[in-house]
């Protein structure tokens, strides 16, 4: 049978996949949210594997709302990216020095 | 080797791969797509768990809304903009020490002695009556109803905030500003050019 470290390195695998695009894709913002998804993914895929092997549903209950705040922050993060290009033409992590942080 | 083992390691293979070609792919339209790769595979691996309602929740919402509206982003936006890819090289080494490092160490720390089957055995199997939207919906509006409405209301700010970023304003009203009108100055309107006079031929 499948046990339940073989779905946490999974999940780590994909956690640490998702944090290579980060470190890799400093470029582009929108690679960077999919691989924020792709973290998320691998959190969610934690919480359902020790629901599963503790047999206790509140794990299921917790991902559900994990997917509605993501939902909600990939729609509000593409909108502020279509503003952030039309103002600026160009969606590029380097060029948003327009604080001088 | 078992029915669920083989599905098990079918389906994490090529969510690993394909998000391995999520985050490599130069080209994010290739990126979405592998994405949505990586969502169907691991939907299946969501549903060893017996997380049923949450992996078709996966597809439809992930894949069919989320997926989507990047899709639609990605493509909005040119595609020369959007095709740059050069930190890959230069950043590959740094990301390699440390994702290396990090999944060494959550792989050393969920290891088969801590969290194998003799830790964790598997759960008996639920009986065919057995509903998991049942069981989810009693534990999600009764326990977890205050939570459940913030997550609505939130979605709904989500909503109002999305519009009015991206919503422009349609410049077809004719209205006059009145205090526009009363600050325009002489200098706004006029503009005295020299002319050099000809001269008689």
């Amino acid at each position: 049978m499948v046990s339940l470290s073989d779905f946490l390195i999974l999940a780590a695998l994909l956690f640490g996949i998702g944090v290579a695009g980060i470190i890799i894709n400093r470029k582009n913002i929108i690679m960077l949210l999919m691989s924020i998804e792709l973290m998320l993914l691998a959190v969610n895929t934690n919480f359902l594997a020790f629901s599963h092997f503790q047999d206790n549903l509140v794990g299921q209950v917790f991902v559900f709302f994990i997917l509605t705040v993501a939902a909600a922050e990939a729609a509000i993060g593409l909108a502020i990216l279509v503003v952030l290009f039309r103002k600026t033409k160009s969606i590029e992590v380097d060029k948003l020095d327009t604080l001088k942080g | 080797m078992t029915v669920i083992q083989l599905v098990f390691y079918f389906f994490a293979t090529v969510a690993v791969l394909a998000s391995l070609g999520v985050v490599a792919s130069s080209n994010p339209v290739k990126g979405a797509l592998f994405l949505v790769l990586t969502f169907f595979a691991m939907a299946v691996v969501w549903m060893l768990t017996h997380a049923e309602f949450l992996a078709i929740i996966l597809v439809l919402v992930y894949v069919g809304a989320v997926m989507t509206l990047f899709l639609f982003v990605v493509m909005m936006l040119k595609a020369d903009v959007v095709g740059k890819f050069e930190g890959f090289v230069r950043y590959l080494p740094l990301a390699l020490f440390a994702v290396v490092l990090l999944i060494g160490l959550s792989m050393f720390v969920v290891s088969p002695e801590r969290f194998g089957l003799e830790a964790f055995p598997e759960p008996a199997f639920k009986p065919e009556t057995y509903s998991n939207i049942q069981q989810l919906g009693m534990l999600l509006y009764t326990d977890y109803i205050y939570p459940f409405e913030i997550a609505a209301a939130m979605l709904l700010v989500a909503i109002v905030a999305a519009i009015a970023l991206s919503h422009r304003k349609i410049k077809r009203s004719k209205s006059q500003h009145p205090g526009l009108q009363s600050q325009a100055k002489r200098a706004d309107f006029v503009r005295i050019v020299k002319v050099p006079s000809e001269k008689k031929v």
